[in-house]
């Protein structure tokens, strides 16, 4: 994953809320067993829509509740296939952000009305260790939690640091495991 | 000092702040290939196969097919042979198609007791808090976080907020945990839960089936929830004793601690009033877009209504009761168990579904499939008219070949009527079992509560 300072460039506007995981990547698409190719398919059958406009920039500005529904990588991995680098909304599906978060695709949560003077500003610069987003020649701040914070900016393998942890998690296993189902015994 | 349920599980399995050990991990063949192949890529290994689960099911078509060679989609034969083969190589059990304990995620564990009180489960799946019915914390991940679990066993997370949704007096006649739910999400809307773990409590909860409460669990995800669970009980033992995977004897006294201390506060706090609710249709693209049978279309009061309504092919002020079908599906991970498919077929028993519609119940999984057809369900479905599958997801989510063509309208038991979720263009409405049961004899929705029961 490539770390991540500063992500500016130009916003595209998708002003809709509750856009649910089945609309940015539709279900025929899950069947393929590979992790990249997925931009293509971005909003398959929105895009036929007439009117249907998504342009290519490194910045979504959406609606509320963004990326609810289905758990599927495979919308976050289209969304930074078709070239997006940072989601801005007033709230996403949990599961969504956090898929997010793991592949380096930044989601930022900002107030409703300053999304859509975002969208409205058509440019922007969004600085990560400030925790920042500027436009319109003023500045909003934003949340995230340290964790996270800190692994996207250092671009590191979730796998690696806890894997780094591992005296931790065999304590766990000697001390505190509870009994449990034995899967492989069934 | 006083503790929530969540809180008691949370605290028992932080292995190190915001890093939380995993007892069960379930996976599937959608979510998984990408995260073997990261295993591999990385030379590393699966950690607890022994605490690992696989099934097929999204994939899978319903016509009985025994093998994954037998599946005439490419792709999906190429999913489940990838699965079945990452499962030979990383030494995790499967349950792929063909085999008698295949079926939905969400159904086989708790059939098989792998699901129990007190335990964190995970599954690549948005739908993992149906496991919550059993007082366990069970969330939905991704498939960068299913390689994680796969690796670690732990699952990083940022401590979710807790609520509670308070249920007072009774559900009533006709009315369906299905209804609860449903109501419930249209009261805290679809996005209500978000960033929480929600708690069910209150007498209507403690008076329903396991079956009940996990179909309410598993629609917390509609609310936007994190995870939804509620405390075991004896409901709950009775519904685990003698599963191939629960503990004998049932660690009982242990379980009864698992319950929220009085005096907890909650970071929010909802109270519904169970005997208000009537059986609830949705009527829109989101689960929340939802009114009672008795209702009409309702005027949109947002731009995402008024798409909705183009989409769904809806006049407002259309009485929900004259919207007329051409599909019934009873089935998903929602409600296709036994208790869900004994109250569709006491429904349907002795009638026949309308000449206009086209019906099929796919149950949950193979064992639900048995134990109906040991009871005679198959028959009375059969009978009736509609079509008796095999264990899958089949048209909850259009994977397979069990989909709406565009246009087609479907009174669904599933959990999601989003655009297209069914198939493309295809027009789903969410209500219980009992409700489809009936739709699919008289051709478009009736108020269950009128319906006069089929003599038994
Ligand atoms: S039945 Fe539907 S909601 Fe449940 S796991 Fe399958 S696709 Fe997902």
């Amino acid at each position: 994953m490539e770390p991540i300072q500063v992500i500016e460039g130009g916003v595209t506007a998708l002003l809709r809320d509750d856009v649910d995981t089945d609309q940015i990547m539709p279900k025929q698409f899950l069947k393929r067993v590979e992790r990249t190719g997925y931009g293509e398919f971005l909003f398959y059958d929105w895009a036929k829509e007439p009117g249907w406009e998504l342009p290519h920039n490194p910045i979504l500005a959406t609606g509320r509740n963004f990326g609810c529904g289905s758990s599927r990588e495979h919308a976050p991995w289209g969304l930074e296939d078709y070239g997006f680098k940072a989601i801005v909304a007033p709230s996403f599906g949990d599961i969504f952000y956090s898929n997010c978060t793991k592949i380096g695709l930044l989601p930022v949560v900002l107030e409703e009305e300053d999304v859509r003077a975002l969208a409205g500003a058509g440019e922007t610069a969004i600085d990560l260790e400030r925790q920042t987003v500027a436009f319109s020649g003023h500045e909003v701040g934003f949340e995230i939690d340290p964790d996270i914070k800190h692994r996207l900016l250092n671009g590191l393998d979730d796998i690696g640091v806890t894997l780094g942890n591992a005296d931790a998690i065999e304590r766990y296993e000697a001390d505190r495991e509870r009994s449990g189902p034995v899967t492989t015994a069934l | 000092m006083a503790k929530s349920l969540y809180e008691k599980i949370w605290d028992a399995h932080e292995v190190a702040p915001g890093l939380i050990y995993v007892d069960l991990h379930m996976v599937h063949e959608v979510t998984s290939p990408q995260a073997f192949d990261g295993l591999r890529l990385n030379g590393r290994r699966v950690r607890r196969p022994d605490r690992t689960l696989a099934t097929a099911d999204h994939n899978v078509p319903t016509d009985g097919s025994k093998i994954a060679a037998q599946i005439a989609d490419h792709l999906s034969r190429v999913q489940v042979e990838a699965l079945e083969r990452n499962c030979e190589e990383f030494g995790i059990p499967v349950y792929s198609i063909g085999s008698d304990r295949q079926g939905i995620v969400h159904v086989i564990g708790p059939e098989l007791g792998v699901t129990q009180p007190g335990m964190t489960v995970v599954c690549g799946d948005s739908h993992t808090a149906t496991h919550g019915a059993f007082g366990a914390l069970a969330v939905g991940i991704g498939t960068s976080e299913v390689e994680h679990v796969l690796a670690t066993q732990t699952l990083i997370q940022p401590k979710p907020r807790s609520m509670r949704v308070h249920y007072r007096s009774e559900l009533g006649y006709g009315v369906t945990p299905k209804d609860l739910i449903l109501a419930t999400i249209g009261q805290m809307g679809v996005s209500g839960g978000v960033g929480h773990v929600i708690e069910y409590a209150g007498d209507p909860i403690e008076r329903l089936s396991m079956e009940g409460r996990m179909t309410i669990c598993n629609m917390t995800i509609e609310g936007g929830g994190r995870a939804g669970m509620v405390a075991p009980d004896d409901v709950t033992f009775e519904w685990l004793e003698g599963r191939p995977a629960a503990p004998d004897p049932l660690p009982v006294d242990e379980w009864r601690s698992l319950r929220t201390d009085d005096g907890v506060e909650f970071d929010r706090e909802i109270e519904v009033d169970a005997s208000t609710i009537s059986p609830q249709v949705t009527w829109g693209t989101t689960p929340g877009m939802v009114a009672p049978v008795t209702g009409e279309v309702p005027e949109p009061r947002t731009e995402g209504e008024e798409r909705a309504l183009r989409y769904m092919d809806l006049a407002p002020g259309t009485p929900i009761r004259e919207i007329p079908l051409d599909r019934v599906f009873i089935g998903s991970c929602t409600n296709s168990r036994i208790g869900d498919l004994r109250a569709a077929a006491e429904v349907v028993k002795g009638r026949q579904v309308s000449s206009s519609i086209d019906a099929m119940v796919v149950p949950g999984s193979q064992q639900v499939k048995a134990q109906a057809e040991a009871e005679g369900l198959d028959e009375v479905f059969r009978s009736a008219g509609f079509d008796w599958r095999s264990a899958g997801c089949s048209m909850c989510l259009g994977m397979n070949p069990d989909i709406l063509s565009p246009g087609e309208r479907c009174a669904s038991t599933s959990n999601r009527n989003f655009e297209g979720r069914q198939g493309r263009g295809g027009r789903t409405h969410l209500v219980s079992p009992e409700m489809a049961a009936a739709a699919a004899v008289e051709g478009h929705f009736v108020d269950i509560r009128d319906w006069e029961r089929a003599i038994a």
